[in-house]
This record gives structure tokens, C-alpha cells and sequence, in this order.
């Protein structure tokens, strides 16, 4: 008994199928609590006022836009190495999860800019490379998109995918060191973990974790409609040839 | 390799087109800047550093997909890939020749454009200096892009989505780096950041690339 035996494509939809919607529904349940109870049961922030309840959204998805990377990465390499079909097809799938996340993440945070530092956007460390990491994201679904053989698209994906952790990285320190070179406004960038009293704290693991729960429901959905369809071409090869 | 490297270079020379149009290309983009911003001198020196770098980035994007694509086209990229050479070795000696016929000719033109924008006189050393440690990274960064998209058809319009993103930290440390040297600080940190991606560059990506160009040869 292994992992491994889950890269069998037929058995990994029969063990995650019954799972999927349990998740899915459990995910939004628990958003519903840790949005609610984020919106309407703490106290507004002494400094910020009722804008800090964007905090619920924007943590989070800022947070899987991250991993949602770092996941395909895993499959990447994974399918580099053992060649598991299915690997390569999560990854394919959990890429538009990802820019999703991230357009979220750029997109509350704007609203949240807005009133907080009188702008949408700053050329802010965090900022910057979140844009950057957006760029990634879509570079790496042209490609899949632009090969036919879906063997090859999941071999230079998963070279590409490698090659641009690395850059991501890079980006993200070059990008801390340029803008400290120019200019720093020294309130964008305060480490909110820190900042959070409990109050706020609780609701928002209740968020993340529903978070978590979603991004990991729509994958396995996705994932399982990409063996499908790759199952449908097959056999449609089949009853042609 | 030596020959190879000579192949590439009297390729390059004799056929045309690439090694001069990338400088026009360039030349074009600087002269167009002063249109769109307007002539006065303190905002041109001003965002000169910048601008030339953005400039030498893009001239040298348009001719990458010259790299792999004419090789593959008459076959003698699979003839390549079967010879004695390994294909990481290639993949660095098509980088090199990029470099020495497009990043090289970029970097001593650069210093007559920035007298078109008024780049403040101090950082003329500091411009060269940039352009010759940071140019390879773009041959290295765009060869790779290359292979991954030889296969393709309109691979071109692509290769700009997946290549554009991993230049950006050579971009900042290339311009920061004359940035300083224009405003009189040291521009020593920059200056060795690039050169680690350069080498950094030079270690990692002719794999990657000789991954992508055995996929694609498959």
C-alpha cells in the first residue's frame, strides 16, 4: 500500500469522487462561519474602521495564490520523475485556481489600498512581485494551451514551472531591494501576523482553512475532468482510427 | 564547441538581418522615448537609466527565436543533438553566440544613445559596466525560452509571455545599478547581484534548456 497506487487514473477518481462535493459544500460552510463571524462579530479596527474586514478575504487568498505554486511545482517534479499521468494533469488543473487566487488577492487589496493608503496601487515590494507571480501564472497556461501533444505540453510545463520557481524567487528579492533602493513608505509593508489581536485572528484561520478546503475541492474537480477528457480523446481516436 | 560557436557566428554575420536589426531596434526605441515624454533634458537623464535597459531587453528579445528556429527548420538541430557534443553544451554555446552577436554590440551602442537622453555623465562606466554583466543573463534567460517554444508555430508572441517575466531581476539590478552610478552612489551591490545571476544563469539554465530542446526533438 502505497500513494502511488492513487496516480492510477481510474482509481483516483473513484477514491476522490465520493470526497469532492463533501468538500466542496464543507468549504463554502466554513467560509459562510469565518466570513460571517469576520463581518459582523468583531470590532472594528481603532485605525482602520470597518476596512479591516477585508482582511477575511485577502489573507487567504493571498495565501493559496503561494501555494497554489508551490503545489503545481510538486506535481511538476513529480511528473518529471515517476511519469504519473495524473501528477501532470493536477497541475494543469490547479493553475487557473491559482490565478484566480492571485487576481483576488491583487484585487482586494486594492480595495483595501484605497482607503488605507489613498491609492489602488503602489509599486510595493509585496505588490510588485504579487503582479510578477500573476505574469508567471499565465505564461505557464499559454503554454499548456499552446502545445497539442499533451506529453510534451506536461514536460516543458514542468521545465518552465521549475525554471520559474527559481525566478519567482529571485523576483521577489530583487524586487524588495529596488524598491528600498527608491522609495519605502514604511506603512505598507507591516508583517500582519503580528499586528492581529485574537479577536480578528480566529475568524481568519476559520478563512484560511476554508480556503485551503476549496482550493484543494477544486483541484481534485478538475483534475478528475481533465482524465476524462483526455479518456474521451482517446477513445474518440480509437473510433476513428 | 569552438566550432560550432564559429558556425553560429559566421551564420549570424553573413546571413544579416539579426545582428544589425537588433541595434536599429534599438536606436529606434531611444529616439522614440523624447516623443512620448517630451524634450526636456532633467526628465530624459532622468529616467535614462531605465529606459536604455528596457530598451537593450527588448532589442535583444527580437532576435531569440532565431536561436533554435532556422537549426530546426533545416534539420540540423536533431543532427546537433546526435552529435558527440552533449545538448546541455550546445544549448550554452548557442546562448554565447547570441551574446557575442546581439548583448555585445547592444552594450557598446548604449553609451552613444545615452547621450541622446542627457544620462548624467558619471554613469557611463556604470552603463557599459551593467550592460556587459548583464546582457549574457538575457542570451542565457532567452535561449531557454527558445528551446521550450522551437516546436511551436507563432512559438514567437509566446516565448515574449514566458521570457519577459524572468528577466525582471536582471532588469532591476541592471537599472538600479546605473541609476546609483547616475546619482553618485555606489553601485558596487547591484553590480555584483547581476553578475550572480549571470553566472548563476550560465550554471543552471543550459539543463533546463537541454531538457526542453530532448522534448521537443522527441
Amino acid at each position: 500500500m502505497s500513494i502511488w497506487e492513487y496516480a492510477n487514473p481510474k482509481k483516483f477518481i473513484a477514491t476522490t469522487g465520493p470526497w469532492v462535493p463533501v468538500m466542496l459544500w464543507g468549504s463554502i460552510a466554513i467560509l459562510v462561519v469565518g466570513l460571517v463571524w469576520g463581518f459582523f462579530f468583531t470590532p472594528d479596527d481603532f485605525r482602520q474602521g470597518s476596512t479591516v474586514k477585508i482582511f477575511y478575504l485577502h489573507v487567504p487568498s493571498a495565501l493559496m495564490a503561494i501555494n497554489a505554486w508551490f503545489m503545481m511545482l510538486i506535481a511538476s517534479v513529480i511528473w518529471l520523475v515517476r511519469r504519473h499521468h495524473v501528477s501532470a494533469l493536477a497541475a494543469r488543473a490547479a493553475a487557473p485556481v491559482g490565478v484566480v487566487m492571485t487576481v483576488m488577492a491583487l484585487f482586494t487589496g486594492a480595495i483595501w489600498g484605497q482607503p488605507m493608503w489613498g491609492t489602488w496601487w503602489a509599486w510595493d515590494p509585496r505588490l510588485t512581485s504579487f503582479l510578477i507571480l500573476f505574469l508567471f501564472y499565465l505564461g505557464y497556461i499559454a503554454l499548456w494551451e499552446a502545445i497539442e501533444d499533451p506529453d510534451t505540453a506536461a514536460d516543458l510545463t514542468s521545465v518552465l514551472c521549475i525554471v520559474g520557481s527559481v525566478f519567482a524567487v529571485l523576483s521577489r528579492y530583487a524586487v524588495n531591494f529596488w524598491s528600498q533602493g527608491l522609495h519605502q513608505p514604511a506603512s505598507l509593508s507591516l508583517d500582519k501576523e503580528e499586528n492581529v489581536a485574537d479577536v480578528f485572528w480566529y475568524p481568519a484561520l476559520v478563512c484560511i482553512a476554508g480556503f485551503v478546503l476549496l482550493f484543494v475541492a477544486l483541484v481534485l474537480m478538475r483534475t478528475a475532468t481533465e482524465i476524462r477528457v483526455r479518456r474521451m480523446r482517446a477513445l474518440e481516436a480509437r473510433m476513428r482510427g | 564547441m569552438i566550432a560550432l560557436l564559429r558556425r553560429d557566428l559566421a551564420l549570424a554575420v553573413r546571413a544579416g538581418g539579426g545582428f544589425g536589426l537588433g541595434l536599429a531596434f534599438f536606436l529606434i526605441v531611444i529616439v522614440l522615448v523624447p516623443f512620448g515624454v517630451g524634450p526636456q533634458a532633467d526628465i530624459l537623464s532622468r529616467i535614462a537609466p531605465g529606459v536604455l535597459w528596457v530598451a537593450a531587453l527588448l532589442a535583444a528579445l527580437l532576435s531569440l527565436d532565431r536561436i533554435f528556429a532556422l537549426d530546426f527548420e533545416d534539420g540540423s538541430l536533431p543532427l546537433l543533438a546526435t552529435s558527440p557534443l552533449p545538448l546541455e553544451g550546445v544549448a550554452l554555446i548557442k546562448g554565447v553566440a547570441h551574446w557575442l552577436t546581439t548583448g555585445l554590440p547592444l552594450t557598446f551602442a548604449a553609451p552613444a544613445l545615452g547621450f541622446l537622453l542627457s544620462l548624467a555623465p558619471g554613469a557611463y562606466v556604470w552603463l557599459l559596466a551593467s550592460l556587459v554583466l548583464g546582457t549574457p543573463a538575457l542570451s542565457m534567460i532567452g535561449t531557454f525560452g527558445a528551446a521550450v517554444t522551437v516546436g511551436l508555430k507563432r512559438g514567437g508572441l509566446l516565448m515574449s509571455l514566458l521570457v519577459l517575466p524572468l528577466y525582471v531581476p536582471t532588469l532591476i539590478f541592471g537599472a538600479e545599478a546605473v541609476r546609483r552610478g547616475a546619482d553618485g552612489q555606489d553601485p558596487t551591490t547591484p553590480l555584483l547581484m547581476l553578475a550572480g545571476i549571470t553566472l548563476g544563469c550560465f550554471a543552471l539554465l543550459p539543463f533546463a534548456s537541454a531538457a526542453a530542446l530532448r522534448v521537443n526533438l522527441k
